[in-house]
């Protein structure tokens, strides 16, 4: 490989984009042919954010699937954007994966070539823009829809934003989810939801989100004790990106289980009894 | 009609590398060494926006000495062909060796093609999986490449530095002490260097998967003022440090800095 230079009036700048496309390398999605079946499509689910005291948590199931098939476990769907930000993916998964992996890079090359970081505000656009890129592809059926969290370092809070199939972005407050079991994971975080959670009050409240969202929507995985698999969950602070450990969440979600099997909870078949059951 | 005057290749060449060595002999120099946990590039260089030293990949650092335009043209031409590389293959594929030999390629071009050669040289660092893995790239204004071994010296007053730092440095120091052998190779002792006149950063193994960190001012400052009972080539104690310190500083700063492009 020969080293890649530029006139200067012919300059990429600090975009790996600009450079990839120059280099021919640049990955196309518009041009697929129109009649792939979703069930030949492997596609990521559920995932969700919500801000708290100290920055974001954001947390995505481990489930891919084709179709109506299971066909990946453990997928990860919460990735490190860069230091102080992360980014969460639903949708197609080859190209969600190919887009994050090449959001991480924009970041990281700006950074290099520019001697510093993008503002938060300039990560977020630019991911708009990818996800606009990607609208040929889309229009097809290969969705990529992602959530992006950070700590804003300028500011010193955590920001998240949310993103539609044309490359809108829409900053929330409070949370975001996004993917197939969506609505209910975002109902659950609706109704627990309080400014300023703590840590542990947020990052259980986003598994209960999950494990509602896995309990509704076939296509969002639950966590899987047989296989010690759970959710992936990772806070955004002042500190940076950190990824919780395993044992921290399936904590988390034993004690969730606890509480829900001793509540009793477990109504199928049985009809609401509104009053007692004395009507019939 | 005019004739175009012959001009042999020998005389052309001379002309041509002494032209190059001119210019890099303006700049201020520069030390890179092995140490303890990885490599150290320590840089005199009184801004802290234009940077001599860089972060080009994971685990790749560069540094320039010359005409600051075109070695940090080279280096934007680093990043992205590492990160090219890394994008096509993986991460773990990109390697110093090779990106050495581009840069080599690309000075050399110039240097035979060009009317002007370009005034620089580099140094390509890559951090290895242990102390005996770490390499250092030299890469001369005309394409040369030299393997270093432990250390390497660019820009100004380069051979005098060199000798220096032949005589003090030793393999597996820790930081503070590496740092102190590289800026005492700078001064030769007869001056001295705050920590705001310099650019020091690291590869270290510690650092996870972006090895390349740049140390503080502080962080000089505090390993410079701890002697810790040795002081390579610098013998004067602090009061009479300070003094000759402002007096060469300021001298150096007048006669250097004329063209602000050079550093």
């Amino acid at each position: 490989m020969t080293l890649p230079t530029f006139r200067a009036d012919d300059d990429p700048g600090p975009s790996f984009l600009d450079v990839l496309r120059r280099a021919g390398g640049e990955p196309r999605w518009g041009a697929l042919p129109r009649d792939i079946s979703p069930h030949e499509i492997t596609h990521g689910t559920t995932v969700a954010a919500i801000r708290y005291a100290d920055g974001v948590v954001m947390a995505g199931d481990r489930r891919a699937t084709a179709g109506n098939l299971i066909s990946h476990r453990t997928m990860e769907k919460v990735f490190p954007a860069d230091r102080h930000s992360g980014v969460a993916i639903a949708g197609a998964a080859g190209p969600a994966v190919e887009m994050v992996k090449l959001f991480q890079l924009q970041l990281e090359h700006y950074e290099k070539v520019e001697g510093g970081e993008l503002s938060l505000e300039g990560k977020a656009n630019q991911l708009g823009q990818m996800v606009r890129s990607h609208l040929p592809a889309a229009m097809q059926g290969f969705v990529v829809v992602p959530l992006f969290a950070g700590f804003d370092v300028r500011r010193g809070v955590g920001r998240l934003f949310e993103y539609d199939v044309t490359g809108g972005r829409y900053e929330e407050s409070d949370f975001a989810a996004t993917g197939s079991g969506s609505l209910h994971a975002g109902t659950v975080i609706k109704m627990g939801f309080r400014p300023q959670l703590d840590r542990t009050d947020a990052v259980e409240l986003l598994i209960n989100a999950l494990f509602q969202a896995a309990d509704e929507d076939s296509a969002t995985g639950g966590p899987d004790l047989v296989r010690g698999i759970y959710p992936v969950v990772a806070t955004i602070t002042a500190d940076g990106f950190e990824r919780l450990d395993d044992t921290e969440v399936a904590e988390h979600f034993r004690a969730l289980l606890d509480r829900l099997s001793t509540a009793g909870t477990t109504t199928t078949g049985t009809s609401p009894t509104i009053d007692g059951g004395e009507s019939r | 009609m005019s004739m175009p005057f012959y001009v042999p290749a020998e005389q052309m060449m001379k002309d041509k590398a002494d032209f190059a060595r001119k210019g890099i002999a303006r700049g201020r120099a520069l030390v890179a060494l092995f140490y303890a946990d990885g490599i150290l590039i320590c840089a005199e260089n009184s801004s802290s926006t234009l940077r001599k030293v860089s972060e080009i990949y994971d685990r790749i650092a560069f540094a320039g000495a010359g005409k600051y335009n075109e070695y940090d043209r080279l280096r934007i031409a680093g990043v992205r062909h590492a990160d090219l590389k890394g994008y096509s293959f993986s991460r773990e594929d990109v390697d110093a060796q090779s990106l050495a030999n581009a840069y080599a390629q690309m000075l050399g071009d110039v240097f035979t093609h060009e009317i002007k050669p370009m005034e620089v040289e580099i140094v390509v660092a890559e951090l290895g999986g242990d102390a005996t893995e770490d390499r250092l790239f030299h890469i001369l204004y005309d394409g040369t490449v030299v393997d270093e071994q432990g250390y390497s010296v660019l820009g100004g007053e380069a051979d005098s530095i060199l000798e220096r730092v032949k005589r003090t440095y030793e393999p597996g120091r820790p930081l503070d002490a590496a740092l102190r052998t590289a800026v005492a190779a700078l001064t030769g002792g007869d001056r001295q260097l705050v920590a705001e006149e310099l650019e020091v950063a690291v590869l270290s193994r510690n650092n996870g998967r972006r090895a390349f960190r740049r140390l503080s001012d502080d962080e000089v400052a505090r390993a410079l003022a701890d002697q810790g009972g040795e002081t390579p080539g610098g013998e004067a104690p602090g009061g009479e440090a300070a003094d000759s310190q402002t007096a060469d500083g300021d001298a150096g700063q007048g006669g250097e800095t004329g063209e602000g492009q050079d550093s």
